[in-house]
This record gives C-alpha cells, sequence and structure tokens, in this order.
C-alpha cells in the first residue's frame, strides 16, 4: 500500500488571538463546529418553545400562554427548527466531514464558506427579534399561507428577511459543496467511491441550488404584497392565494428531502461499521439517492389535495413512486445489518432508533398520499405525528448518531457510552410518547394548529400523554450535555480512528491538523481505510 | 489556492471558481423562473389581459390603465442585446491578450448598461399604473425591477472589471473573472429577451 505524502502549505499557521481566529476563520473544520454550536443552540431555542405548546395543550381549556402568543410560539417553534436547526445543521456536518472524507484539504470556496456560516446567526436574530417588535413574532405557521400571511403585523417582515438570508446562506453553500465534491476529491475517489454521507450531501445541494431560489422567489412576493401594495396573492386584484401553496411546495417537499438525506447518509456510514460488514448496495443506495432528488420535485401538490386545484392521480402516484426508492434504501440498511457482528454503541443505537422511527413516518406519509385519505387526515394531529416521525425520529436521530459518531475525530474525546444510552432510551421512550398518540389524535379529527381545545373533546388524556413525552425528550438532553461537559474536561486522547471505520476522515489524527492531512493512502474502492487495514498498512 | 488544490484530480476545463459560478447562475435562473410562474398563473387565471375589469372604481377615477409603452423599451432591447456583443468582444480581446481593447469594449459595455437602466426608469415615469394596480401591475415592476437591479449588479461588475483592467490585471492566460463577469451579463441579457417577449409582445 503506498501512500501519498501531502506538502505541507507554508505559513498557514500565524498566531492569532482565539476570538479572532474563530470570527475571522475560514478552516471548513472550524466554520463546521461553529455551524454545530449554533445550530444546536437554536435546536434548545426551538425545544423551549416546543415545550411551552406542549404545556399549553396538557390539558384542555387551557389559559397558559393565550391563543395570540401561541400562534407566535408554534411558528417561531416550526421556523427555528427547519431552517435554523435541520437545514443548517447538516451544512455543519458536510462542512467538518465532506472535506476530510474526501481527502481534500478544505472546501473549494473557504471564503463563501465562511460567508454561508455568518448568514445564519444574524437571520436567527432576525427572526427572534419579532418577539420584540408591535404584534409579535410571526404567526403564520412555518408554511406562511396567504391570506393570513399578507395581514400580519412586522414580525411577518423580519421572517420573511430571515428565511431569504438562511436562503442564500445555504443556496451559496450548496455551490461551495457540489464544487467541492466534483473537484477535490483524493487521487483515485471515483464518484462512486465517494462515501455515501458525501453523496446524500451532494443530492441534498443539488436540492438546494435549484428550490431554495423558488422559495426566495415566493418570499419576494410576498415581502411585496404585504409592503408595497402587490396583489400576487390577492384575488380582488387578480392575484391567486394558492400559488403562494403552489411555489411554496415546490421548495419545501424537496425541502423536506434536504432535510433528511443526509441523515440517511450519516446512517449509512454508521451501520456498516458497527455491522463490521460493507454497505449493502452501495449504488442502489446511491441511485435510490438521485431518484428521491429527481422524484422529490414532482410531488409537491400533495401538500394541497384539498384545495382541490391540483391534478389528484398524478401527484398522488408520483408520491406512491417515491415511497419506492425510499423503500430501496430500507433494504440497503438491512442487508447491510443482516449477519453482521453488530454492537449496539451510542451511534449505532441512534442509527437503529432511526430506521424504526422513518419506517413508521415514511408508512403514514404513505398513507396521506392516498388523495381519499388525505381529505380525511389534512389539517388533523395524523400529520403532526407524520412530520415528527420523519424529522425528529429520523433527521434529529440521525443528528445524534452523527454527534457520537464523529465526536471522537472533531474535538478528540470520547462521549461517555453509559450516558450515551442513557439519552437514547430517554429520548426514544419520550420521543414515542409524545408523538405516537398524535396520530390517534389526529384520526380523531383533533385538528392542528389550535391553541386549546374543548374537554367534551375526549382529547385530553392523549394531549397529556403527549406532553409528558415532550418532557421526557426534555430530559433526555440531561445526560447528553452532561457527556458533553464531562467529555470537554478530559485531554484529547482519541486514536485516528477509534471506530475501526472505512472513510478517509479517519486516516488522519484526532482532531485532524489545520491542513487535514499528512498523507493519503491509494484509493481503490469505497472503503479506503479497510482496504488498508486488509493490507497492513495505516498508522 | 495551493492548499485547497492538493486533492485536485480534473486541471483542464472549468476551473472551480467558473463551475461554482455557473451553479450560482443556475440558482439564479431558479428565482426569475419562480417569478415568471407567478406571472404565467396570474395570465392563465385572467379572463382578460390586462385585466381592466379587475380596475375599481377608486383606480379609475385616479387614471390608471393598464398599457405599456412599446418603443422606447424595443430600443432598450436592442441596446442590451448589442451590449452583449460588445462584451464579448472584450472577452475575445483579452483572450489575445489586448487588455486595451478590452478596457474599450467594457467602457462601452456599461454605457449601454447605464442606458438601458436610464431608459427603464424614464419608462418607470411615463406608465400610468403602479406595482399595486391588480396583479398586472405587481408582476410588471416586479419582474422588470428584479431584472434591472441584476443589470445595476451587472454594470458593477464590469466596473471592478475595468477597474482592474486599468490598474493593469488580466491577461491572456488569466482572464477569468472577465469571462464569468461576461457569462453573468449574457444571462442578464437572455433574462431580458424572455421578459421582452412576454411582457411586451405576447398578447
Ligand atoms: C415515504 C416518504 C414520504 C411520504 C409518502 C410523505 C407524504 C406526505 C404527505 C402526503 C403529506 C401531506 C399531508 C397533509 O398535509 O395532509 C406530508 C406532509 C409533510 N411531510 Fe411528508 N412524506 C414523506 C416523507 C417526509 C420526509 C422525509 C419529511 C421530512 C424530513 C417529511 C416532512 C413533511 C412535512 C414537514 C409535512 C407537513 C407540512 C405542513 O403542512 O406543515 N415527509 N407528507
Ligand atoms: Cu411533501
Amino acid at each position: 500500500m503506498t501512500s501519498i505524502v501531502i506538502p505541507r502549505p507554508e505559513g498557514y499557521a500565524r498566531p492569532r488571538s482565539a476570538l479572532l481566529d474563530w470570527l475571522t476563520t475560514v478552516d471548513h473544520k472550524k466554520l463546521g463546529i461553529l455551524y454545530l454550536y449554533s445550530t444546536m443552540f437554536f435546536f434548545g431555542v426551538g425545544g423551549i418553545l416546543a415545550l411551552l405548546v406542549r404545556t399549553q395543550l396538557a390539558v384542555a381549556d387551557n389559559s397558559f400562554v393565550g391563543n395570540d402568543a401561541y400562534n407566535q410560539i408554534f411558528t417561531m417553534h416550526a421556523s427555528a427548527m427547519l431552517f435554523l436547526f435541520i437545514i443548517p445543521v447538516w451544512a455543519g456536518f458536510g462542512n467538518y466531514v465532506v472535506p476530510l472524507q474526501i481527502g481534500a484539504a478544505d472546501m473549494a470556496f473557504p471564503r463563501i464558506n465562511a460567508l454561508s456560516f455568518w448568514l445564519v446567526p444574524p437571520a436567527g436574530i432576525l427572526m427572534f427579534s419579532g418577539f420584540l417588535v408591535d404584534g409579535g413574532a410571526a404567526q403564520a405557521g412555518w408554511t406562511a399561507y396567504s391570506p393570513l400571511a399578507r395581514g400580519l403585523g412586522p414580525g411577518m417582515d423580519l421572517w420573511i428577511i430571515a428565511v431569504i438570508l438562511l436562503g442564500v446562506s445555504s443556496t451559496i453553500g450548496a455551490a461551495n459543496f457540489m464544487v467541492t465534491m466534483f473537484r477535490l476529491r483524493a487521487p483515485g475517489m471515483t464518484m462512486f467511491r465517494m462515501p455515501i454521507f458525501c453523496w446524500t450531501m451532494l443530492v441534498t445541494s443539488v436540492l438546494q441550488l435549484l428550490a431554495t431560489p423558488v422559495l426566495a422567489s415566493a418570499l419576494a412576493m410576498l415581502y411585496i404584497d404585504r409592503n408595497f401594495g402587490g396583489a400576487f396573492f390577492d384575488p380582488n386584484g387578480g392575484g391567486n392565494a394558492i400559488l403562494w401553496q403552489n411555489i411554496f411546495w415546490f421548495y419545501s417537499h424537496p425541502a423536506v428531502y434536504i432535510m433528511i438525506l443526509p441523515g440517511m447518509g450519516i446512517i449509512s456510514e454508521v451501520l456498516p461499521v458497527f455491522s463490521r460488514k460493507p454497505l449493502f448496495g452501495y449504488k442502489a443506495f446511491v441511485f435510490a439517492t438521485m431518484g428521491i432528488g429527481g422524484l422529490g420535485f414532482s410531488v409537491w401538490a400533495h401538500h394541497m389535495f384539498t384545495t382541490g386545484a391540483v391534478l389528484k392521480p398524478w401527484f398522488g402516484f408520483m408520491t406512491f413512486m417515491i415511497g419506492v426508492p425510499t423503500g430501496v434504501k430500507m433494504f440497503n440498511w438491512l442487508g447491510t445489518m443482516w449477519r453482521g457482528s453488530i454492537s449496539f454503541e451510542a451511534p449505532m443505537l441512534f442509527a437503529l432508533g432511526f430506521l424504526s422511527m422513518f419506517l413508521i413516518g415514511g408508512i403514514n406519509g404513505t398513507f396521506s398520499a392516498a388523495v381519499p385519505v388525505d381529505f380525511a387526515l389534512h389539517d388533523t394531529y395524523f400529520v403532526v405525528a407524520h412530520i415528527h416521525y420523519v424529522l425528529f425520529g429520523g433527521s434529529v436521530f440521525a443528528v445524534f448518531a452523527g454527534l457520537y459518531y464523529w465526536f471522537p475525530k472533531i474535538w478528540g474525546r470520547r462521549l461517555n457510552e453509559k450516558l450515551g444510552q442513557a439519552q437514547f432510551w430517554l429520548m426514544f421512550i419520550g420521543f414515542n410518547l409524545a408523538f405516537f398518540p398524535m396520530h390517534l389524535l389526529g384520526l380523531d379529527g383533533m385538528p392542528r394548529r389550535i391553541a386549546t381545545y374543548s374537554n367534551e373533546s375526549g382529547w385530553e388524556a392523549l394531549n397529556m400523554a403527549s406532553t409528558v413525552g415532550a418532557f421526557l425528550i426534555a430530559t433526555s438532553m440531561i445526560p447528553f450535555i452532561v457527556a458533553v461537559i464531562a467529555a470537554f474536561m478530559r485531554p484529547k486522547d482519541q486514536p485516528n480512528d477509534p471506530w475501526n471505520a472505512n472513510t478517509l476522515e479517519w486516516w488522519t489524527t484526532s482532531p485532524p491538523p489545520v491542513h487535514n492531512f499528512d498523507d493519503l493512502p491509494e484509493v481503490h474502492s469505497e472503503r479506503p481505510l479497510f482496504d488498508a487495514r486488509q493490507s497492513g498498512a495505516g498508522h | 489556492m495551493a492548499a485547497h488544490g492538493i486533492a485536485t484530480q480534473h486541471k483542464q476545463g472549468l476551473s472551480n471558481g467558473m463551475l461554482g459560478f455557473i451553479l450560482f447562475l443556475a440558482s439564479e435562473v431558479m428565482f426569475f423562473g419562480g417569478l415568471f410562474a407567478a406571472y404565467f398563473i396570474a395570465r392563465a387565471d385572467a379572463t382578460e389581459w390586462p385585466p381592466e375589469n379587475m380596475l375599481t372604481a377608486e383606480q379609475i377615477a385616479r387614471g390608471v390603465k393598464l398599457e405599456v409603452e412599446f418603443a422606447l423599451p424595443f430600443i432598450a432591447t436592442i441596446l442590451l442585446v448589442l451590449s452583449s456583443v460588445t462584451i464579448q468582444f472584450g472577452v475575445l480581446a483579452i483572450r489575445r491578450g489586448d487588455r486595451t481593447a478590452l478596457i474599450r469594449w467594457l467602457m462601452v459595455t456599461i454605457v449601454l448598461g447605464l442606458v438601458f437602466l436610464t431608459a427603464q426608469m424614464y419608462d418607470y415615469s411615463q406608465l400610468h399604473f403602479r406595482a399595486g394596480d391588480t396583479v398586472y401591475g405587481t408582476t410588471f415592476y416586479t419582474l422588470t425591477g428584479f431584472h434591472g437591479a441584476h443589470v445595476a449588479g451587472g454594470v458593477i461588475f464590469m466596473g471592478v472589471m475595468l477597474a482592474r483592467s486599468m490598474a493593469g490585471q488580466f491577461s491572456a492566460a488569466s482572464h477569468e473573472a472577465v469571462e464569468a463577469c461576461s457569462f453573468y451579463w449574457h444571462f442578464v441579457d437572455v433574462v431580458w429577451i424572455a421578459l421582452f417577449t412576454v411582457l411586451y409582445i405576447v398578447k
């Protein structure tokens, strides 16, 4: 096994103050860490808002927060979780991991990368500053339908501008990821030897590049309607309120894949490592990912069946179709574990949590794809259950799988295993307690986005269960935070490759030097480290 | 770049910067795609276009008329198309290493861009409707306004190129930014041709 020695770039180690260094860094690893810190912060904020929502709904006829505040709280909860947490958290993992996995020294455009990151915190502040203005924060839901969104106070404008800024951040970030993966791969790493996480980031980037600007155009129209008397969404002036829904979902259905694909990528890194087998059907997985990306643009109107204004059979059929590549992936994952020697460390637990929860989320999504069923379930708590099974049970579990998995690489220390197990079980039980009852509530007709319900509805017991579950989820953050603090109090002691993993990020030190690699193994397959171990090379 | 080029496999063809720029333009296409979609849907919904029947009594009393001038925008269109040719002459010049000619062509193109913007502003001032006057006014000003902003951006882009070439930068071997600038300008031009066609010609 020969290896390629990389000449050290000169003059990269200018001494600077640590703070200045973090503020001006263009190093993909530092930017990745900044992304992770800030998105986890917004995860916390969004989580607190969720607890307020659940407290309000715990009992019937409650007036804990009041209608107006309730609308702001649930809107900001969803907006923070989607736009400030899930979407940028993948940029965080991608930033840290993608260049390392393809054996590059950095992203293709490090300064643009810094710009992408530095748009996120100001956008978050802007969006939340809505709570300080007259009329409060945005309260039209994360979907901001017209006519509702045309008529609210200035908090709505702040929301619009914030989402546009975040869109710019992810659009230029997407171009950066694409060029990085097209152009900076290590010698020998063909596209079909790229780690799966990179593939999912690549397809995600394509979706972001093409879908996010469409959302920006819709937001610009909404802004014009609100501030310059425009009539885009106003039938009185010849406009069309459904237009917003069409353009919004043209973005937001692909966006649900933006929110899940990198999570699937993480799972596909973790499952093989902890099953001690290669990913079953690498190419099928890649094509399924592309298929999801492509089909993702053809199903948006399944969110709009009940408007009656869309071609229902077509969009229903296409939505069933998109279940097919998703099913392929299920087989990839199950086949990977089949007869593997599985070990159940924390990353693997979270990955398995993802598998089981996402399966439920996919099935109840497919239910709603059947037009007649959707007419009954639309805008009920069933949809809330669905999105949480895919977004929390899927994406958030994948975030934690990724954190436990890459923590040793990023910070050179390992998170305590016992605490990890505790977090997982608390979160898993809390999650199902919080969200499974929502299926039943939805079937029983409880509408979503209501501030309270009467005690004659009979919904109280299930709602109380759900609230208890939500607080259990919050409790599960305690072992996590303790584990992080405990890890930071210990010295960096992790070897290059603590998990016997397969991909290039584990070739270099933990954490890696500024320039990432002193040398690289030759890449002959999608598992260069496995090859190196087989041939007895490595460090 | 040395630090980031270590693992580069593809040395020839489009540079990384150019590839990134083309991807950026693709996102711009999608942005305008959204605006065009809104326009087409508004037209498809309308029983007549321009939707005079949507005007309120108040708007009619205010003298709102939903119609556009043709002559001036038509001339502006010709100038903008011409400017795509002139910037291309600049690119061809610097490919030969002729910086003086690049400077000259950039100047010409900038002037054409500024004339276009002035014509647009003048045209706006002559129209008898505002952005709030039915979806016709909204789509008209939104589409042409965003396009105008892109023209302005292009003029600034060319201004930077001009300053850099006057400072002695760019040569036959290295003038990537100029190429990118010309791509951008052609893009702005193509968007305008599409806009002009749907706003002024297609009935
Ligand atoms: C097998 C795959 C999936 C299918 C068949 C599916 C189907 C659907 C359908 C039909 C709806 C509309 C329900 C209604 O409003 O009446 C819906 C809503 C939704 N889905 Fe999915 N889905 C799938 C996967 C996902 C994934 C992976 C995510 C995100 C990670 C996601 C996020 C959402 C969200 C956020 C909504 C609700 C939007 C809202 O109205 O606020 N879905 N899904
Ligand atoms: Cu969808």
